[in-house]
């Protein structure tokens, strides 16, 4: 990549955008436009109807239908943020929302549309495809990938693979209940390997690249972190080895009870090893006959990834910029950064954009990050590539477009789900609670004081906010018509995967930010130097934060 | 119509198999040996979304089922493809859903394209099965 070169001209094409996909998006998109219409002419049932439009991504809501794109890997070229823009203003309220699993959402979507919106996303390379249903989901990784210091491969040609193998797969789009995989290739696991029905950890032994595979993980109801069944796998491996964990999965995972559903009940009902034995059985039995990956299949896609851009000369962020560090992740080439763009403004809900937002972040990856943008696991933006030079340049363009909040792991950079604001499932309002605590402190003039928080929202028992995994969690319940906050301590989704533990009876939505304000109070009197509130948690044990937060009763 | 219906490439079907049938129950333990032996194998599926006749019938290919392999219980036309990519021949379904969703259904089900990224995978020819 020449250094000279104006950075929209070297705009990275979308990597899931061949004429093979191109083909098969509109096929895909012409098949929902039919199933619609028999669904309208009754030929389908509503029964059948159902994961039919699940697969497609289309969610009936409390208030309309929700269409859930994908976000493959994480990674998005300017022009499909712009796709994604248009839909929020032509079919939707002139938003989207980002989610925890790199899709984003569109909540005011009418049924007679979703057809037009597949078509107009299918013309980006872009698709709803498996982003609900019992199924395979949408693959996630970090959002660093191909830009991290602290990388070993870059995971998104895996990634890649594996949306291939996994989309439409004909054997694994009716299984027990539905499946999630991330994939991580950095020291660093920032996409929460241990927390998915199967995540994969790559690494490297000498010259040959694996994974270490991890299975049955998940939140919801019965949180678990997942339990490595293979240390190593060589990469050759990797696809008849998904085959046999899904295999396995489909035909021993339970039907009889959805909340039992999960991988990780099967894994936990069998136990770990008999449940490592069915898998090796199975994995034994078909690795032989399993035709090899195409090797100059995988060289194209590997090529899909345009390699880090050449070293520049360092440049020291200016002082000005000094509150907008936080937002900036070390590159592993010189000279560059990767931004975290947070969607998290004090007081909105976490994770929106607008249409006018997406366009600007597109026009500003143009300029100053090859065109290339992520979405992030904490439901923030990322634009991978951006010369230290450019900073200044580039903030001055976040600043204008209301994207510049620095904030990036600090108490405000909270992820919620949409709660009882939109979601069909949820017991209680999660956004209005996360605006509410992140404009309190604020307005008290400590967030910078407390520094890394990750505080996770959740508003049912799904805990599609991961609040288990947050340092401070917080589940929003219904009692007897009340809504009340159960607060977790001491969750960890990076390297130290931990779930947290419940406090004690939950408090009203009215208690709740007192409460947290205490806690937090504690942490800053009892901290030693250097340590974040997971640290001083960890080291004093939770009685005396237990103490603090119950210091006011539950519901003063 | 009050007979199940028989559903192939070339549409709607009488039963025509007089000869021995080997049933599976995904929910029971399979005797493969016996399944392996028998001239048609018929996999039951207690509901479309119950997708363990999917891998069975895979299972059974791959472990060198040659017979006639047919899948009985109410999948709807948008899991055909499904259902012959994992190795099935045919489906038998109720006669109520073949009122429902009549042969033109199937046919077009039947005709859509089997594009396949698998066989891109393993640089096989994509588009047909």
């Amino acid at each position: 990549m020449s250094l000279d070169l104006p950075a929209s001209a070297s705009a990275a094409p979308a990597p899931q955008a061949d004429a093979f996909d191109a083909a098969f998006l509109a096929e895909r998109a012409a098949e929902f436009r039919d199933q619609v219409a028999r669904r309208l002419s009754g030929s389908l049932t509503e029964e059948e109807f159902r994961p039919l439009r699940l697969m497609n991504g289309l969610y009936l809501q409390l208030h309309a239908y929700m269409l859930r794109v994908a976000i493959p890997y994480g990674t998005l070229s300017a022009a499909q943020m712009r796709a994604l823009a248009e839909v929020a203003e032509r079919w939707d309220r002139g938003y989207g929302h980002f989610t925890t699993r790199q899709n984003v959402q569109f909540n005011w979507i009418a049924l007679a549309d979703a057809p037009d919106i597949l078509d107009h996303l299918a013309g980006a390379g872009l698709h709803a495809i498996q982003t609900s249903g019992n199924c395979i989901r949408n693959v996630t990784t970090d959002a660093l990938a191909g830009a991290a210091a602290d990388e070993i491969a870059d995971p998104r040609p895996y990634a890649e693979l594996i949306r291939q193998w996994s989309t439409d797969h004909p054997e694994y789009l009716f299984l027990p209940r539905k499946f999630k995989i991330a994939i991580s290739g950095a020291e660093t696991d920032r996409a929460v390997t241990r927390a998915h029905d199967l995540g994969l950890h790559l690494r490297r032994e000498g010259d040959a690249i694996g994974f270490r595979v991890i299975v049955g993980g998940g939140l919801g109801r019965t949180p678990r972190l997942g339990s490595v069944i293979r240390d190593f796998l060589p990469e050759a491996d990797l696809l008849p080895y998904l085959e046999a964990v899904l295999s396995a999965y489909n035909l021993a995972g339970r039907r009889d009870n959805k909340y039992k559903a999960r991988i990780k009940i099967t894994l936990a009902e069998m136990g770990e090893t008999a449940f490592r034995e069915m898998v090796e059985t199975e994995f034994a039995r078909i690795r032989p006959g399993f035709p090899p990956v195409d090797p100059a299949h995988f060289a194209a896609i590997k090529a899909r990834f345009p390699a880090p851009p050449a070293p520049r000369a360092p440049v020291p962020l200016p002082p000005a910029l000094a509150d907008f560090a936080r937002n900036l992740a070390p590159h592993k080439v010189a000279g560059h950064v990767a931004v975290t763009v947070s969607l998290k403004p004090h007081g909105l809900p976490p994770g929106d954009a607008t249409a006018a937002q997406m366009r600007a972040l597109a026009d500003l990856a143009e300029r100053y990050s090859r065109g290339e943008i992520r979405i992030s696991h904490d439901q923030n933006v990322v634009l991978p590539h951006v010369a230290q030079i450019d900073l200044p340049a580039l903030h001055a363009g976040l600043v204008a477009a209301g994207l510049a909040t620095g904030n990036v792991g600090l108490l405000s950079d909270i992820i919620a789900c949409p709660g009882l604001d939109y979601c069909a499932l949820a017991t209680a309002r999660s956004i209005p609670v996360a605006q509410a605590i992140a404009t309190h402190f604020r307005d008290l003039g400590l967030e910078a004081e407390i520094g890394e928080l990750r505080l996770k929202i959740s508003g049912c028992i799904n805990a599609c906010a991961h609040h288990h995994l947050g340092h401070i969690g917080i589940l929003g319940l219904d009692r007897a018509g009340v809504e009340s906050y159960q607060v977790t301590l001491g969750g960890d989704a990076g390297d130290a995967a931990a779930l947290g533990e419940i406090a004690g009876p939950g408090f009203t939505s009215e208690a709740l930010i007192p409460a947290l304000e205490r806690l937090l109070r504690a942490y800053l009197a009892e901290r030693a130097p250097g340590e974040r509130f997971i640290d001083t948690l960890r080291r004093q044990g939770p009685d005396r934060f237990r103490a603090a937060l119950y210091a006011g009763g539950d519901d003063a | 119509m009050n007979e199940n219906v028989i559903v192939r490439d070339d549409g709607f079907h009488a039963d025509d198999w007089t000869g021995a049938m080997f049933e599976i129950d995904p929910a029971a333990e399979i005797d493969l040996d016996a399944a392996l032996a028998a001239p048609l194998v018929r996999v039951a599926f207690a509901a479309m979304t119950d997708g363990r006749g999917f891998t069975i019938a895979r299972r059974l290919r791959a472990a060198g089922f040659t017979g006639r392999l047919r899948a009985l219980g109410p999948l709807v036309s948008d899991q055909y493809r499904h259902a012959r990519k994992t190795g099935f021949d045919e489906i038998e379904i109720p006669p109520a859903l073949a009122a429902r969703q009549p042969e033109a259904e199937w046919l077009r089900a039947a005709a859509r394209s089997r594009r396949d990224h698998r066989s891109l995978i393993h640089g096989l020819d994509a588009t047909r099965k």
